[in-house]
Order: structure tokens, then C-alpha cells, then sequence
């Protein structure tokens, strides 16, 4: 059997098996770690056997895909795999980060009642994360794309219980549906062009068929509709902030490593696509860099320790859309690997503390952990220089790479991109500082606070280890494009690149790396704006209004249907009619024997008429 | 123009005529009258189409039985003549547009079949062969016919009873 | 010459007077009558028939509708009479109960 579907498939059937098994958590988990762990280890075999085979020979790793739904001379949808460089990249970077928090959920979840079914879902979530990696053609990407934000509603929901959390959920879930319906849309608009769904027919197809310029750039568009809601691009970022109501490694996993890059990878995945559309390009970059500025200034007002972080992410998923969007899908992904890392490790360190302080997660409780719980401070501390880009770490290395691109193409973008690496490393720094330093603010939860467990913290050394060294030696973007990405040796980028972390770090320094930080320098300064920023520039209001009036519009419409043409026209009058006929035909029952006859009489004439042929 | 001719278009003008006037009379007796010599017209019609044995039948059940019939139920009910007219002019009016409607479509069916100038040749109208074929071929429908005239009588003995006293004696006593 | 179509045309003319009368009179033994009129006119025509086209049926079938027409009338007019004694009029307008 091919390793590929081994890989795929195991952790399926580990949630299907401990469905059964709910009860005995050791063994749920087992089948849950164990699963995943498999599928890295294949992953890392498939790796070397891709890279020790000659180029033409690579394809032969792909299975043979199955033909699943064939319809005359319609079209055929298969299930199958397709291996090549940005698929292995993507089962190792899901593998891999997954197998870490798979392990660190052990010791987060480890008092929680519903233990097992959150290994379920993981592992639920695995199998559909590898099912988008894996897909060959659009039907497959699509399914596997709904079922990963079925996972991620379960998990997002997992603590049903609470109503924020649900809320959350379905909120998840409908953003997502919205984009997934434009992406349905372009698949359609792809297939009538083309006729076939397979990402191969269709990179060879598309440039000889009739989708061009206009057309082109609406399919291109409705498909980055997908990519939008998937991985939370302006404006449908609305549900990540929320998804915070899961549990932390739900928040590492999913919303930081795996299932927000499934948007990326898409794209990539069908760059054929965007290439020839300088219009669907340029739409993309911007929404990109939009999207990373407003949630770094987002990002500067929040005090949750997760919501800083989910912010974050949206700003860095901002970065790698607006690198696809300026044609460098190699930079995009290369962000997306040392991504992965290191907001994990953020997240999972995150998950840390909020573990030792017994769920507390306002940062403005905590402070001066440094001396309580210092492995997990080193965790974050790396964690916040590799996001904040400071070299040696392997953020540096990516987001140089995606601001020379925006240097190159498109200036203005470029400022955007450095203004939100400054915001990046203020806000990360602000975290750090006020968690980690200065005066514990509330002695309650820091006189019980302790280091986590180890099985808590080897994931964290684990993912702190690739966070320092996922950018040397130009490994992993020779790895993504064989060529590698072309040297450069631009001082002014340098310059820049040096100093902008370094004085983000410093600011924010300056303000809260004392005994008793505060934000009201901050507010001083920036005045009303901190409260458009607090409230997150007020999209979960204006969508509320929206949502609430096109609604009302569409159930007065319903209604007014309802009411007046179903109920009125059609029931009421159904009966009116016939009480009417009734009330018609019942007047020539008139006991008058005269008319009657008359009536007879007049019939026979008519019919005699009406029987006569014509001539 | 023959003889049968000319009797034939006198025939049927007066009987026409008579049968319009039991239309028109007010005093129903006048009606009554009128339709006897509408029969008797009729009669002679039915002799012209040499159904001689028919033409009896007709002046002596129809004419003779029916008709005084009729006339003994009119004095026994001590009908008047009506003093308004019979008719109003909605009635006639609708009468006249059945009527007419009703000719037409004869009209119209007249003249989509084909017609038979000449009396068949074949025809022998006398007594002795309708009368055979009526004891053979239509024996049964005699028979009935004879059952049906029974019930009639039955029927109309029952109808007519006065609601004499012993049955209503007899209704009463039963509690 | 006297053709079928003459007598058929009588025969009609006869058939409308009747059903006329039928609508036309409120008086029950005039309408009665004016039946009679009808019955009549189907003998005509079956007569007419029986004569141009050679066979005898037409003739047996008078003698029957002559009979049942007898029996017709004797069974209407007692009918006839036995409303009479209940409603007291023969006028057919004031027997209208059956009516909606």
C-alpha cells in the first residue's frame, strides 16, 4: 500500500477507533499521537526518496489516483495525490508541528473530562489538513477544505458548554462558508473553461482556453474568496480573534500553523491561476498588506495573551498573502514554514502560562514569570525575536525575503510591510515584557504558579530548536524552488532590516520593561485611536448591523410572501374560489322547473351543435 | 304538384298551427282542444307515409283516450282560465332563443346528411307485416310494454286515493 | 316531391314548439300537453324513416311510444292530482321547495 494513503488515512482511522474507545483515554491518546507520529516519520522517508530521485522519476511517488465519480464524456473526478516539492514541504511542516502539539496536549488537556474526544478531533483535523495538502484536483481540495472547517468548528467549540466558545464556532464556520462560496464559484467558473478539475489538465489548459483577461481575473479572484476566509484575509478576519476560545493547542495547530496556511498553500497550489492575471494579483497584494497592517495595529491595543498572538498571526498570514499576490509564492511558503514554528512555539509557551497560572489569560495579572516558570520564558523569548525578525533567527531570513520582493514590485506595499514589522515586534515586545517582567501583579496566581510538565515542555524545545535554525544555510527555499531564491546583497534592506526589530523592541521596551507597566503612555499618545484599535476598528459591529438588516430585509420579504401570496392568494384563495363557485353554480338550483327545462333544452341544442362536423 | 303533395303541405301547416295555438291559449281546455286537432292532423301526416295502422292507433289512444283524458283532470280540478297572460317576456324570450337554437341545429344537421327523394320501393306498409314483426323480433319488448302499462295502472290507482278516513283511523290507532 | 328532409323539418318544427311550451307555460297540464306535442314529433320522424329508408321497425317502435306515452300520462296527471289536493294550485312556479 502506498505510504502516501498511509499517511492520510491513519489518523481517520485513529478517530474513528477511539470514538469506541472514549473511555480509556491513555489508549485514545496513544492511538491519536501515534497516528500522527506515524504519518511524520512516512513524511520524513517520503522526503529523502523525493530528494535521492532524479526529477523525472519524483512523479512516480504519486499514487495512481483513483477514479471516483465519472460521468459519460462530462467530466471525471478523481481521488488522488499529488507529491511534488510544495506537497512534501506541507506534510512535513503538518506532521511535524502537529506530532509536537499532539504531544503537548497530553499535559494541557490532561485534567480536562472530555479528553478523548479532543484527540478524536485532532486527529479528525489531521486527516482533513493532510486531505487539502495531499489533493490533486479541485473537487478534493474543496472537500477536504469544508471538512478541516468542520474541525476546526468542533474545536473551536470544544468547550460547548461555554456560550462564548460556541459562539465562536458557528461564528468560524459562517465566515468560512462566505468564502467557501466564492471559492465553489470559481471551481465552476474554472470547469465550464475547461472542462476537467485536475490541477495539472488545468495548468496546461487554462492559457490555451477561453478564460482570459476579464474572466480570468474574476476566477482568480472568486478562488482567493476561499483562500480569504480560510486564512483570514480582510475582511472576512472576523473569526480568528474569536477562535481563541478553543484550547491553546487548537490555537497552535489550527489557527497558527496548519489549517490558515491551507489558504496559502492553495494558492500556490494554483498560482497557474493568478499568474496571468496582473489585476487578480494586484488585488491580492493589497489585501495582503492591508490585512497585516490593520491587525498589527490591532494587535497593539488587545490584552489577552492569546488575542495578541491571534492578531499576530493574521498580520503574518497578511505578509505571506501579499507576498503570492507580488508573484513570490516561493517566499510565501518559505514565511509560512518558519511561521508555523515559531507562532507555535508561541502559542504552545502561551499555553504554558496559562497553564501555570490556572487559566488565567489577561496579561495585565501576570508579570515577573521570568523567575517562576524561565523554561517557558525561553520559549517566548525566541518565539518573539524570530516573529519580531531578528537575526540570526529564521524569521529574519523569510521576512527579508518578502520585503526585497516588496521593495522590487510595489513601494508603497514595502512601506506598509515595515511599518507592520515595527508594529510587530512593539506589540510582541509589549507582551513579553509585561508578562514576563516587572512585578507580579496579582500575587494570587503567582505565589501557585510552577513550570509545566516535560511533556509540555519538549514540543516547546522542540519547535523553539527550528525556530532558531529553519532559516540557515538558504536550506528551505532551495528545498521549495530548486533554484533557490536569487542572493542578494541590498545594504539599505540590511539596515533595515536590523533596525526596525530592533527598535520596535526598544519602544516597547522603553514603556513596559519596568516594575509596573501600563498602557497609559500608550493611550496618551495615541488618544481616541486606542479606542477604534481596542475595539478592533469596530468590524464585528458593522457586520452585526449588516448581517441584521439584510436579514430583516430578506424574512419581511419571506414574510410578506408568505402571508399575502401563499397564505391570502393561494390557501385563502383556494377556498374563496370554490366557495364561490359554489355560491356561482348553486343559483341555477332554482327549484324552478321552467328553468330547468329551459337549461335542457338550451343543452341540447349546444350539443347538437357542437357534435355536427365541419361541413 | 301532386295531390299527396299538397296534402302533405296542408297536413303539416295546420298542424303546426293548432300546436302553436296550445301554446298560446289561456284557457287550458282551449289547449286541450287544440292538441286534438293537432292529432288528427298528425294522423293524417302518418297516412301519408302509409303507416296506416299507426294513424288509427293514434286518433283512438291518443285523441280518444289521452286527450279526454286530459279534459277530465281539467274539470275535475276546476281549473280557470288564467286571467294575466301566460307567458311574460323573459319567458318567451327564452323560449324563443331555445327555439331557435333548436332549429338551427336541425337546420344545420339537415344539411350535412343526404337526403332521400324517393319512398323506398321496398316499403309495404301493411297491417299484416308490421304486425309479424312486431310477435317476433319485438316479442319481448311487447310483453314488457304490457308490464309497464300494469304498473302505470297500479301506480295511478294508488296516487289518486283520497286520504280516506280508515287510513287515517288506522294511523292512529297504532300507536 | 316530398323528401325525407320535409318531414325530418316538420318533425323538428313540432319537437321545438314542444320543449318550447315546456318553458313557456306555468300551467302543469298545459305543459303536460306540450310533451305530448314532443313524443309526437319522434313518431313523425320515426315514421318518416321507417317509410324512405323500407324497413317496418320504425312503425313497431310508434306502437310502443304510443304506449308508453299512454302509460306516461295517466301516471303524471294522478302525480298531477295529488299535488293538487296538497298545495291546492297546478301552476309548476309554486312547486319549488327543491331549491337551494
Amino acid at each position: 500500500m502506498n505510504t502516501v494513503w498511509i499517511i492520510l488515512f491513519a489518523p481517520l482511522l485513529a478517530a474513528s477507533l477511539i470514538l469506541f474507545l472514549k473511555r480509556w483515554k491513555a489508549l485514545s491518546a496513544a492511538l491519536s499521537i501515534g497516528a500522527i507520529l506515524t504519518g511524520f516519520v512516512l513524511s520524513v522517508q517520503l522526503f529523502y526518496r523525493f530528494l535521492s530521485l532524479p526529477p523525472e522519476l519524483a512523479t512516480q511517488l504519486s499514487p495512481t489516483p483513483l477514479k471516483w465519480l465519472v460521468v459519460s464524456n462530462l467530466f471525471t473526478i478523481e481521488f488522488g495525490a499529488l507529491i511534488d516539492r510544495l506537497s512534501i514541504l506541507m506534510l512535513l511542516v503538518v506532521t511535524g508541528v502537529g506530532s509536537a502539539i499532539h504531544i503537548y496536549s497530553l499535559g494541557y488537556m490532561k485534567e480536562d473530562p472530555s479528553f478523548s474526544r479532543f484527540f478524536a478531533c485532532l486527529s479528525l483535523f489531521t486527516f482533513s489538513m493532510l486531505g487539502i495538502v495531499l489533493s490533486n484536483n479541485f473537487i478534493q481540495i474543496f472537500i477536504f477544505w469544508e471538512l478541516v472547517g468542520l474541525s476546526s468548528y468542533l474545536l473551536i467549540g470544544f468547550w460547548f458548554h461555554k456560550d462564548s466558545a460556541a459562539e465562536a464556532s458557528k461564528k468560524a464556520f459562517l465566515v468560512n462558508r462566505i468564502g467557501d462560496f466564492g471559492f465553489m464559484a470559481g471551481i465552476l467558473l474554472i470547469f465550464t473553461y475547461t472542462g476537467h478539475f485536475g490541477f495539472a489538465e488545468n495548468a496546461q489548459l487554462i492559457p490555451q482556453s477561453g478564460l482570459q483577461a476579464g474572466m480570468l481575473t474574476l476566477a482568480a479572484l472568486l478562488i482567493f474568496c476561499g483562500a480569504m476566509g480560510k486564512s483570514a484575509q480582510f475582511p472576512l478576519h472576523v473569526w480568528l480573534p474569536d477562535a481563541m476560545e478553543g484550547p491553546t493547542p487548537v490555537s497552535a495547530l489550527i489557527h497558527a500553523a496548519t489549517m490558515v496556511a491551507a489558504g496559502i498553500y492553495m494558492l500556490c497550489r494554483t498560482f497557474f491561476l493568478f499568474s496571468g492575471s496582473e489585476t487578480a494579483l494586484h488585488v491580492i497584494s493589497w489585501i495582503g498588506g492591508i490585512t497585516a497592517l490593520m491587525a498589527a495595529l490591532i494587535a497593539v491595543a488587545q490584552n489577552d495573551i492569546k488575542r495578541i498572538l491571534a492578531y499576530s498571526t493574521l498580520s503574518q498570514l497578511g505578509y505571506m498573502v501579499m507576498a503570492v499576490g507580488l508573484g513570490g509564492t516561493t517566499q510565501a511558503l518559505f514565511h509560512l514554514t518558519t511561521h508555523a514554528f515559531f507562532k507555535a512555539l508561541l502559542f504552545l509557551s502561551a499555553g504554558s502560562v496559562i497553564l501555570a497560572l490556572h487559566h488565567e489569560q489577561n496579561i495585565w495579572k501576570m508579570g515577573g514569570l521570568r523567575a517562576k516558570t524561565p523554561f517557558t520564558f525561553l520559549a517566548f523569548l525566541i518565539g518573539t525575536l524570530a516573529l519580531a525578525g531578528v537575526f540570526p533567527l529564521s524569521g529574519f531570513y523569510s521576512k527579508d525575503e518578502i520585503l526585497l520582493l516588496a521593495l522590487h514590485h510595489n513601494p508603497l506595499l514595502f512601506a506598509i510591510a515595515i511599518l507592520t514589522a515595527f508594529l510587530t515586534s512593539f506589540y510582541m515586545g509589549r507582551e513579553l515584557f509585561v508578562v514576563f517582567f516587572g512585578k507580579a501583579r496579582d500575587h494570587h496566581t503567582y505565589d501557585h504558579a510552577h513550570e509545566s510538565p516535560l511533556v509540555v515542555l519538549l514540543p516547546l524545545a522542540f519547535l523553539g530548536l527550528l525556530s532558531i535554525g529553519a532559516g540557515w544555510f538558504g536550506f528551505l527555499p532551495h528545498f521549495i524552488t530548486p533554484e533557490g531564491l536569487p542572493p542578494h546583497h541590498n545594504p539599505f534592506l540590511g539596515y533595515i532590516l536590523l533596525l526596525v526589530p530592533a527598535s520596535g523592541l526598544g519602544l516597547s521596551a522603553l514603556l513596559y520593561l519596568k516594575q509596573n507597566p501600563s498602557d497609559n503612555s500608550l493611550k496618551k499618545v495615541l488618544g481616541p485611536i486606542y479606542k477604534l484599535l481596542e475595539n478592533k476598528f469596530y468590524f464585528d459591529e458593522l457586520y452585526k448591523h449588516l448581517i441584521r438588516w439584510t436579514q430583516g430585509l430578506l424574512a419581511q420579504v419571506c414574510e410578506f410572501f408568505d402571508l399575502y401570496i401563499l397564505q391570502k392568494g393561494a390557501i385563502n384563495g383556494l377556498s374563496g374560489g370554490t366557495q364561490m363557485l359554489g355560491w356561482a353554480i348553486r343559483h341555477i338550483q332554482t327549484g324552478h322547473t321552467r328553468f330547468y327545462a329551459f337549461l335542457i333544452g338550451l343543452g341540447l341544442a349546444c350539443t347538437l351543435l357542437f357534435l355536427l362536423p365541419p361541413n | 304538384m301532386a295531390l299527396p303533395d299538397i296534402l302533405f303541405y296542408v297536413f303539416s301547416t295546420l298542424m303546426l298551427l293548432s300546436g302553436l295555438m296550445v301554446l298560446l291559449s289561456r284557457n287550458p281546455v282551449t289547449s286541450a282542444l287544440f292538441l286534438v286537432m293537432s292529432f288528427i292532423f298528425l294522423a293524417g301526416l302518418y297516412v301519408l307515409l302509409e303507416a296506416y295502422f299507426v294513424a288509427a292507433i293514434q286518433i283512438l289512444v291518443y285523441a280518444g283516450a289521452v286527450m279526454v283524458l286530459f279534459i277530465f283532470i281539467i274539470m275535475l280540478l276546476d281549473i280557470k282560465a288564467s286571467v294575466k297572460s301566460s307567458f311574460t317576456y323573459l319567458t318567451a324570450a327564452a323560449g324563443g332563443l331555445m327555439a331557435s337554437l333548436l332549429g338551427f341545429a336541425l337546420w344545420q344537421t339537415l344539411k350535412r346528411t343526404s337526403n332521400t327523394s324517393l319512398p323506398s320501393p321496398h316499403f309495404s306498409g301493411d297491417l299484416k307485416s308490421v304486425m309479424r314483426l312486431l310477435f317476433t323480433d319485438y316479442m319481448l319488448p311487447f310483453e314488457l310494454i304490457a308490464l309497464l302499462v300494469l304498473a302505470a295502472m297500479i301506480g295511478v290507482i294508488l296516487l289518486s286515493q283520497k286520504e280516506s278516513q280508515d287510513n287515517k283511523n288506522s294511523s292512529q290507532a297504532a300507536p | 316531391m316530398i323528401t325525407l328532409h320535409h318531414y325530418l323539418l316538420v318533425s323538428g318544427v313540432l319537437f321545438a314548439l314542444g320543449i318550447t311550451g315546456l318553458v313557456i307555460r306555468r300551467n302543469a297540464l298545459v305543459v303536460f300537453m306540450a310533451l305530448e306535442m314532443n313524443l309526437n314529433a319522434a313518431n313523425l320522424a320515426l315514421l318518416a324513416f321507417s317509410r324512405y329508408k323500407g324497413f317496418m321497425d320504425g312503425q313497431v317502435l310508434v306502437f310502443f311510444v304510443i304506449a308508453i306515452a299512454a302509460a306516461e300520462v295517466a301516471v303524471g296527471l294522478a302525480i298531477l292530482v295529488a299535488l293538487f289536493r296538497r298545495y291546492k294550485t297546478v301552476s309548476i312556479d309554486d312547486l319549488n321547495s327543491l331549491k337551494l
